[in-house]
């Protein structure tokens, strides 16, 4: 027993994180951290989608389940575990069966690598980035196999449509990371970040991420505006790659019904969904570490010193009580009909808990802990938003459009631009060897 | 920079061996012994996988995340890809035919001995040579042996591999497409 506690204790004054310290307590203890805060996540997007949209559409969207449908999500959950599973007597079980575990397996898997935190990862790889590409393009697999086994015409073009998609925009979103990972050795150029320390780069997350924090800029403005361009190649193939709109060719409402899924049913069904949205929460992280500092805050270097460090520390409890107070404004608003005086008590609560958070936040001991994973979740956030904001926004692609854009622009322009980017970080190398050729 | 160290041995190193080849071999023989064509595709994505994993344990993820990226996540999408247009229904009902079992079995015959000679005395037959793992810095070791200005020594095989690709794919529209 003794050893036990001697065992999860070790670890505290630990500068890894629990994968690379090799301790299997605080290891599960991440896992599942990740695991309810993605769940949670994944909720949250469900309501947050569905309200933001239709007030895009100036509509009110769910109202009718809590306080201004807080929770729907809830009510839908339910309602998919209690649905019957349906398999259809025509589908290839075995198969049938296991192409949402495949997706949800991928999905859920590279978030071991994914760094919330110098410290506050599963484990950090050395060929971190590599594993997060590898594990995601798996999921492809799950939804070929689910549209294939359905046996079933529109599953099926849904299944071809998004294999021929995802295969075409990995290549694009491949080159897009490779160029960033090149700036992570690459000296910079003059007010856009200062030289490496090191002269090798890196594929490890943490350390692509303490790259940026040394070169003292985000890769999204080193060499301006190359990375800028990788930045948005990525941004564009990471919508392909997750099939959201304007890329939702394979599950195209108006065309396949419901594409690959349109035979699943229950929860077999919310797997894909659960999948889905995991899977925008994964690539929205690799975009923020590669480009977006991950869990920097704004300015570190810039504004740093102690002054701004606790100014930057009232942040993520500020946020909460922001949110607290937004609550508090709708509570305000409810009907007083004695019919929702439940509805209001309930919003209320919610409110306060919101605000509770954001005081406990406040607390120094406590925000410099979590402080880390704020900034890195808020970035992913906006991506979040970003997601909504598309699918309210632009109309859906035609299948030889997806294919035109895939290959003859963003391939063609991330092959330039890693050629150019290598070209830029290695001028003085290159300079060197001009000026050897010309006096031998 | 500080390269990750692993500070604990390795736990259940047989165990996980032997888990790996077992799905590995089932997996290589249900590719073969399935009629269903997509069975067959995930028993060899199973075996891909694994063999990820044994490389895994060779101290080389460099090598098992491009194994996982380009085999089971590039090369088996398109293989799924061609064979879900393929009619499954005609196919289960034809007979599975094997004409070349006789070189089969001398191949297979052939490469069995090959690897039990290697096995019961593979210390005699190779010369003693020090390893060392490259775990932490796997991808810069890969990369020091392709590219290094002084330990480079594979660049030259690795540029004509590369060439070889480029052969197959203006092979391949070459051959796809009757006006360039």
């Amino acid at each position: 027993m003794h050893d036990l506690i001697n065992y999860i204790t070790s670890y505290f004054g630990s500068n890894l994180t629990p994968g690379a310290a090799g301790n299997f307590f605080w290891a599960t203890v991440y896992i599942l951290l990740v695991f309810v805060g993605l769940s949670i996540a994944v909720i949250a997007m469900n309501w947050l989608e569905r309200k933001i949209l239709a007030h895009m559409q100036v509509r009110l969207g769910p109202m009718r389940v809590g306080p201004h449908g807080l929770l729907q999500p809830i009510a839908d959950a339910i309602k998919l575990l209690l649905k019957e599973d349906i398999i259809p007597a025509e589908a290839d079980q075995l198969v049938f069966w296991i192409a949402p575990f495949i997706v949800v397996l991928a999905a859920f898997t590279v978030f071991v690598v994914v760094p919330f935190g110098p410290t506050s990862a599963i484990t950090d790889m050395n060929i971190g980035i590599l594993f997060m590409l590898g594990v995601s393009s798996l999921s492809v697999l799950g939804i070929v196999t689910a549209g294939w086994a359905s046996n079933s015409h529109y599953p099926l073009i849904g299944a071809l449509r998004s294999s021929a998609q995802m295969v075409s925009y990995e290549v694009a979103m491949g080159l897009a990371v490779v160029s960033a990972i090149l700036m992570t050795s690459l000296h910079g150029l003059g007010f856009y970040g200062v030289a490496a320390s090191g002269d090798t780069g890196t594929l490890s997350m943490i350390e692509i991420v303490n790259a940026q924090m040394e070169q003292q800029t985000w890769f999204i403005f080193k060499f301006f505006p190359l990375g800028l361009i990788a930045f948005t190649i990525f941004a564009i193939a990471m919508v392909a790659e997750t099939n959201r709109a304007p890329f939702d060719l394979p599950e195209a409402e108006s065309e396949l019904t419901a594409g690959f899924h349109t035979e699943y049913s229950g929860f077999r069904w919310s797997l894909f969904f659960l999948a889905e949205y995991s899977a925008m929460i994964a690539v929205s992280s690799i975009a923020v570490t590669l480009w977006l500092g991950g869990w920097l805050r704004p300015f570190p270097n810039a504004l740093a010193g102690r002054t701004w460090d606790v100014i930057f520390s009232f942040f993520p409890g500020l946020t909460f009580l922001a949110l607290g107070a937004i609550t508090f404004y709708n509570v305000a608003r409810m009907p007083r009909h004695p019919l929702f005086r439940i509805q209001t008590m309930g919003l209320a609560g919610f409110g306060a808990v919101l605000g509770l958070i954001g005081v406990v936040l406040l607390i120094p001991e406590i925000s410099s802990h979590v402080q880390n994973v704020f900034w890195f979740s808020a970035k992913v956030a906006a991506f979040m938003y970003l997601y909504i904001w598309y699918r309210g926004t632009f109309p859906r692609y035609r299948f030889d459009q997806l294919m035109k854009v895939g290959w003859k622009v963003l391939l063609p322009t991330g092959l330039v631009l890693l050629i150019l980017t290598a070209g830029v970080g290695m001028r003085d190398e290159i300079w060197d060897l001009l000026q050897r050729v010309t006096h031998s | 920079m500080n390269p990750i160290v692993a500070q604990n041995p390795p736990v259940a190193t047989p165990f996980f061996f032997y888990l790996l080849a077992a799905a590995m071999i089932i997996g290589g023989i249900l590719v073969i012994t399935r009629k269903n064509a997509v069975h067959s595709a995930l028993a060899l994505i199973t075996a891909l996988l694994a063999q990820a994993g044994l490389y895994l344990m060779l101290y080389a993820p460099f090598v098992a995340a491009v194994q996982i990226l380009l085999y089971a996540g590039g090369i088996m999408v398109l293989f799924l890809f061609v064979i879900m247009l393929i009619s499954i229904e005609r196919t289960m009902k034809e007979r599975q035919f094997n004409s070349q079992w006789l070189i089969g079995i001398v191949a297979a015959a052939a490469l069995g001995g090959l690897f039990i000679t290697v096995f019961t005395k593979g210390k005699s037959l190779f010369p003693d040579g020090h390893f060392t793992y490259a775990e932490s810095g796997n991808t810069q070791a890969v990369a020091d042996l392709l590219y290094g200005p002084h330990t480079g020594m594979y660049m030259f095989s690795f540029e004509i591999a590369s060439l070889l690709l480029l052969v197959a794919i203006i092979g391949a529209v070459v051959m796809a497409k009757k006006r360039i």
